[in-house]
């Protein structure tokens, strides 16, 4: 190992990626357009869902159950109708989701009763959506249900009933707002993180012997190991670059409270920038059209870190067998390490397991990087 | 281990490489001393480029073997790239990169001593003609600065050894003269030089020439020997028309050793008993064909190969 030599590498490894343009758009724009992308397009949470409302009554009663629907910020009243075929319409054409119908005698019934029916009818097309909906029109109705309940006691004078009465008061922990974008932007990071990498390094040996220069490069004797450190090099930092962009885009602008220490952060993300650009870097050798390996690199990457690293699929939902395939998946490791460094300020005694995954991952994958090259025609 | 001082700097022992089926190097041997400039000669596809690759530890031998300054090639192949020079046939510097990036590069790569460094590199620039273009992007040069940069690179650590895979093909023949040139003043500076080329005339500058033909090596020598020893008959130039017809009329006739086409003339080789000039002008004249009473010429290095070659080929059927 020379140090001269690893340094004319890089500097060379540099030069190249600073006057190619399509390098430079990888390494300093595609992590700009996917964090926007992915940070504002990819939200598990549903707001305003288009509600179509049928008041059959519009009594003050029943207007005040369709405020319920808008005030919980759930909802937004895309309709009002006044024949039950407007429903239909309205959701054949896909301008709302959900419709509420208060049926002509709801306050009369109410005050008669204490009780009285509302109907909801949903478009089940997408039933993830529908459940969330479903879910929030649950909260709502019984919300409302519990506060008619209670004036309707005290109104009849009735002592509230001990049965039903034990509350639920949750707590939300660590992402108390609930807010999936908490959640998904640490993943987000990771995407981009192995997206770029992998491209970036995909074409580091590849362009080698795409352009013709390889052959003169291995009649040097510049070592295997020097080429690859050499060429990781300006990667690595370009990587470690765009992670810092990438977090600070996460709490400064999506506002993701950090929670944990900047060197846990710091580590754990030149782990996973080692494993990409090794990755990457052992694609380039295998495969010596540029075109191929950046294909490959993408495949590599996309699929694993946007499917099973638990970015937005819940690892823990997916059948046994799959979840036992994300323990293979390096960026599961990275996602996992980023959740916790951000929302619960794990230090790296918390985060051992994940961190000795990806130690594991990151040894691995350039031990056999190390190997693949060969000076040889 | 050292390179050894007085050993031939390029030593080939039934060098041999097969690509499957294929044999690209047959047995090759080839013994190279030091401050030599060998001229490496054969049509496209004899097997130049692979026993180059191989001398330069590129490509591993499938039987034989060679060292270069000294070291072998298969066992010790990054001590055999200390000590040479390698330029290959497609021009391989960074074209993305200046003309200073790559000389820095290379010397990096290299590790040319950082005193002495300024100083190669100004001699590398000077020699390729470059001064004041030092920070132009290789792209944008013409293939005769291109060549001579790349040769700059190859000697920038001062290689005993210096490996040139057909460094003059595409370059104008101005450029190739002063190729050459730079060539024969390493050659001074005792560098031994491998260089191969199919310019015949080229052969010429080399102060030994080895033929090589189907990966076997058919001739080794200097071009006076080559010249003189090697075609058994004397040698006679004649204009006639139609070539092609009278090419036929010879071919079988006794005491004629060769004929083939050399530009618009024939180029005959008459058995020292054979017929004499007059005899030839005749023969043709009975076929219908006009031709001037044949020349007797200095056979070229082209004649001496053109003969070797059609002797390996009719050994080949023969045998």
């Amino acid at each position: 190992m020379n140090l001269r030599r690893l340094l004319a590498m890089a500097i060379k490894e540099a030069l190249q990626v600073w006057r190619d343009p399509r390098s430079l758009a990888v390494a300093l724009l595609m992590p700009v357009m996917q964090m926007a992308i992915l940070g504002y397009g990819v939200s598990l949470d549903i707001k305003h869902v288009p509600l179509c409302v049928y008041n059959q009554e519009n009594s003050q009663q029943s207007r005040a159950v369709v405020d319920r629907f808008v005030s919980s910020g759930w909802f937004s009243v895309s309709h009002v109708i006044t024949r039950y075929s407007g429903i239909r319409r309205a959701m054949d054409r896909g301008e709302c989701i959900a419709a509420i119908v208060i049926p002509v005698n709801f306050s009369r019934t109410l005050a008669a009763t204490g009780s009285a029916p509302v109907q909801a009818i949903f478009d089940a097309t997408d039933v993830n959506t529908t459940n969330i909906a479903l879910g929030y029109a649950q909260g709502v109705v019984a919300q409302a249900d519990a506060d008619i309940t209670a004036q309707w006691d005290a109104a009849h004078d009735v002592q509230p009933s001990l049965v039903g009465q034990v509350q639920l008061d949750p707590t939300v922990w660590f992402n108390e707002t609930l807010d999936s974008r908490y959640f998904i932007i640490p993943g987000v990071v990771a995407v981009i993180l192995a997206l770029v990498g992998a491209q970036l390094t995909s074409l580091t040996i590849s362009r080698e012997w795409e352009r013709g220069t390889m052959e003169q490069l291995i009649s040097t004797p510049i070592s295997a190991l020097e080429v690859m450190l050499g060429k990781l090099i300006p990667y690595f930092l370009i990587g470690l670059f765009d992670a810092a962009f990438c977090l600070a885009a996460a709490i400064f602008w999506f506002g993701v409270p950090f929670r944990g220490d900047l060197a846990t952060l710091f580590v754990t993300t030149a782990l996973f920038n080692l494993v990409v650009l090794g990755i990457g870097y052992l694609i380039s050798v295998r495969i010596r059209s540029q075109l191929g390996a950046s294909q490959i690199a993408l495949m590599v990457t996309m699929l694993p870190t946007t499917l099973l690293s638990g970015y937005t699929f819940p690892i823990d939902q997916m059948p046994a067998p799959i979840q036992a395939l994300t323990y293979i998946v390096y960026p599961r490791y990275y996602v996992t390490i980023l959740r916790g460094i951000f929302l619960k300020g794990s230090g790296l005694s918390d985060l051992a397991g994940p961190m000795i995954g990806l130690s594991l991952y990151a040894a691995g994958i350039i031990w056999l990087a190390a190997r693949a090259f060969r000076k040889r025609l | 281990m050292s390179a050894s001082g007085d050993g031939p700097s390029v030593l080939a022992e039934a060098l041999t490489k097969k690509f499957g089926d294929f044999t690209a190097v047959d047995h090759l041997d080839l013994r190279i001393e030091k401050g030599q400039v060998v001229g490496f000669l054969g049509p496209n596809g004899a097997g130049k480029s692979t026993t180059i690759r191989m001398l330069c530890g590129l490509l591993l031998p499938t039987s034989g073997q060679a060292s270069v300054a000294g070291f072998d090639v298969g066992r010790e192949p990054e001590a055999v790239r200390e000590h040479i020079g390698y330029m290959s046939q497609k021009f391989s510097l960074y074209g993305d990169l200046t003309v200073q990036e790559n000389l820095r590069f290379f010397g990096g790569i290299y590790r040319v001593r950082k005193a002495e460094f300024a100083e190669r590199m100004r001699f590398a620039i000077s020699m390729a003609g470059l001064e004041g273009r030092q920070n132009a992007l290789v792209n944008t040069l013409a293939g005769g600065w291109k060549q001579r940069l790349a040769l700059g690179c190859a000697i920038l650590h001062r290689p005993p050894v210096l490996f040139l895979d057909e460094p003059t093909s595409g370059v104008e023949p101005e450029a190739r003269r002063q190729f050459w040139d730079l060539i024969h003043d390493l050659a001074a500076e005792h560098v031994t030089i491998l260089v191969s080329t199919h310019y015949m005339d080229e052969a010429e500058y080399c102060n030994q020439v080895a033929l090589i033909d189907r990966g076997k090596l058919i001739a080794l020598g200097t071009p006076s020997e080559l010249r003189g020893h090697r075609l058994s008959g004397r040698l006679y130039e004649l204009r006639c028309s139609p070539l092609g017809g009278a090419l036929k009329a010879l071919t079988g006739v006794p005491g004629v050793v060769e004929a083939s086409i050399f530009g618009d003339r024939l180029h005959v080789v008459l058995a020292d008993s054979g017929p004499a000039e007059s005899d030839i002008q005749r023969l043709l004249g009975e076929h219908g064909i006009e031709a001037d009473l044949p020349r007797r010429i200095v056979p070229s290095l082209e004649d001496v190969f053109v003969q070797l070659v059609s002797r390996g080929e009719e050994h080949r059927v023969t045998s």
